[in-house]
């Protein structure tokens, strides 16, 4: 039977076709986008920055960032201190390089959570369908409803200001955004013929979701969660700006800036930490901007 | 048909509404009758080809007997099993024999995973074989489609259609199915590569003893390769015979029409086509007696008021029409 194929066959190289390994297609998949976006770029280069700094910060800082020393307190910058030192004489560049691990942690673990919660909150709502998905949508747009950072400030409050609570509570206000996301696309998608042909080879529900549906609905999750790294970012130096995070000798750059407005007239105080709460979200958005123009094929250049 | 074959799946009224909701609390208002009460045997080792204009619930018919969608009543038997109310192990074992390939290779391939793991996934989903043997048999499968493994790890874009296709049939007969539902698994595809694909699935039948299903809407195609012939008009079958039969002496005005639809490749034949009036009911309100009287050129008063049965009218010949009365032959 196969005779005319094998002819057909005979001309193709017979070598093993290798599959380009993860990280080398995740490098490709970089640095092509890297070369095509120039924001990308920029905002990826930042964004690397910040995360080496998160690493290797307690081996650069050039003064212990909880030292106090009463009798420099609220020196300008200078070639000692850099950025200066705050109220109680702490080195306010030590504490910038030290509060990253916190503030960006925050930001890329709530993503994390939220975006797993959600998707397999939004997945199994939009699988189940019928009155399942009506009581769970409702649920969320619930949560929806109260705008973001006043229901994340009650939520941390009501628990008791922690640095664990504020987390739980920014996730708390960001996963619906992703369950509604996942829910519109597994309702697409589930009606595809490869979901009914893993159904007629009699596969659990479970398994259709995770191993077919899942993998295609990964493209706007990972674009919702690159545009919300720099949101969750800004919202929890909100909360510590606010009071609401690790208690205070920690570095936190939200708290750092809080810590200046009540003097103002030192403005670098709040300014340096300001200065990397920016540089961070807006790195965020540079890269959650360009895995957008990536994934929509109309603002697609060639990559 | 009494003669030695053997039934091997067994259809028997099986109906399909999908609900019509409207109105301001989504409502069921009414109900599309895509399949209603449809019955037929399909024997072992044959091939039954059912055919049909568009919408008329061919498809529906296959994806009802599989479960891909829930049937709304009706009974599926295998081997004499009653399939539909079995649970668990049991009925995972009946899936194992029974298969389904579908219209739109493309579609039909999970376009994230590489041919490997789509191939890979019915020993997984039944818990068969050892990871070696699998691979092995996934080789074996894409030999048997006539692929080379040298495509085991490339993902479906990277197929032409027909090569797709092959990866849908090896998927489908890598449990060892005894039946296999083919929802007009070549009309996606080039004219060449239908009779490669075709020549494939019919070599497949003689090796490992398959009975099909076979969904189609083009008339050459089901002469070509079935035993037996059902067609379907608006839900219900009007006509099942062998090949032969429907192709040379059909009974039923509607297939005797839809017959002469099939263009000859020959301009000096002279055809006389049957072109039926009008465009297909609503299957959501079929007309009342005859579905087909609306549209028929044979039409009595009969046929307005009362449905005409399912009818054995000779042997292995099945007509639901008034013209053929009970008792008659």
């Amino acid at each position: 039977m196969e005779n005319k194929e094998l002819n057909l066959q005979e001309k193709i190289p017979q070598t093993e076709y290798k599959k380009p390994n993860v990280f080398k297609r995740m490098w490709n998949f970089f640095f092509n986008m890297c070369r095509s976006n120039f924001l990308f770029a920029l905002g990826a280069i930042i964004f690397t920055l910040w995360i080496i700094i998160c690493f290797i910060s307690p081996y650069i800082v050039p003064y212990d960032p909880l030292q106090q020393d009463m009798a420099i307190r609220f020196s300008a910058p200078s070639a000692a201190h850099w950025f200066g030192t705050d109220n109680l004489g702490r080195d306010i560049f030590s504490r910038v390089l030290a509060g990253s691990r916190i503030s960006i942690s925050a930001g890329v673990l709530t993503i994390i959570l939220s975006a797993t919660v959600g998707t397999i909150y939004g997945g199994i709502s939009g699988f189940v369908g019928g009155v399942v998905d009506d009581v769970l949508m409702r649920l969320a747009e619930l949560v929806i409803s109260f705008p973001a950072i006043i229901l994340a400030m009650t939520i941390s409050v009501a628990l008791g200001p922690s640095l664990y609570n504020t987390l739980l509570a920014i996730v708390i206000v960001t996963w619906p955004s992703y369950a509604r996301v996942m829910r519109s696309m597994v309702i697409t998608l589930r009606e595809n013929e490869y979901v009914e042909a893993a159904k007629s080879l009699g596969a659990s529900s479970a398994r259709i979701l995770f191993k077919e549906i899942l993998p295609n609905s990964i493209g706007p999750i990972l674009v919702l969660s690159t545009l919300d790294l720099g949101k969750n970012i800004l919202t929890f130096a909100t909360l510590s700006f606010l009071g609401l995070g690790s208690p205070p000798p920690t570095p936190e750059w939200g708290r750092m800036v809080s810590d200046g407005v009540k003097d103002f007239a030192y403005w670098w105080v709040s300014t340096f930490p300001g200065l990397a709460i920016l540089t961070v979200a807006l790195a965020a958005n540079f890269m959650g901007d360009g895995v957008r123009d990536y994934m929509d094929p109309k603002l697609r250049k060639e990559i | 048909m009494e003669n030695e074959k053997q039934v091997i799946l067994s259809v028997r009224d099986m109906v399909k509404y999908f609900p019509i909701k409207g109105g301001l609390l989504g409502r069921t208002v009414g109900h599309v009758k895509a399949v209603d009460k449809v019955s037929f045997d399909l024997y072992e080792g044959e091939t039954l080809g059912l055919v049909g204009e568009s919408g008329c619930g061919k498809s529906t018919l296959g994806r009802s007997i599989l479960e891909i969608i829930e049937p709304t009543s009706g009974t599926v038997q295998y081997r004499g099993k009653d399939v539909l109310h079995l649970k668990g192990k049991e009925k995972k074992e009946i899936k194992q024999k029974m298969q389904f390939i579908f219209q739109d290779p493309a579609a039909s391939l999970n376009p994230r995973r590489t041919l490997e793991q789509i191939l890979l996934e019915p020993f997984i989903i039944h818990k068969m074989l050892t990871p070696e043997e699998r691979r092995k048999r996934v080789a074996e499968l894409l030999e048997i489609v006539g692929l080379s493994s040298y495509y085991i790890h490339r993902y479906p874009h990277e197929l032409s259609g027909g090569q797709k296709q092959r990866i849908g049939i090896a998927r489908a007969i890598a449990l060892n199915p005894d039946v296999i539902i083919c929802d007009e698994p070549v009309s996606a595809l080039d004219v060449s590569i239908q009779a490669q694909v075709i020549n494939l699935l019919e070599d497949l039948q003689k090796e490992l003893h398959l009975s099909y299903l076979f969904v189609a809407h083009d008339l050459s195609v089901v002469q070509h390769i079935s035993d037996r012939v059902a067609v379907m008009y608006l839900g219900k079958i009007v006509e099942i015979s062998d090949c032969d039969n429907i192709y040379s002496r059909a009974k039923h005005p509607y297939t005797i029409s839809l017959l002469s639809a099939i263009p000859i490749a020959d301009p000096e034949v002279e055809k006389e086509r049957i072109i039926l009036e009008g465009d297909v009911p609503s299957p959501a309100n079929p007309p009342k007696g005859c579905r087909f009287h609306t549209r028929c050129f044979k039409c009595m008063d009969i046929c307005k008021s009362e449905e005409p049965e399912l009818i054995e009218q000779e042997p292995g010949h099945f007509i639901a029409c008034h013209l053929y009365p009970k008792g008659e032959n």
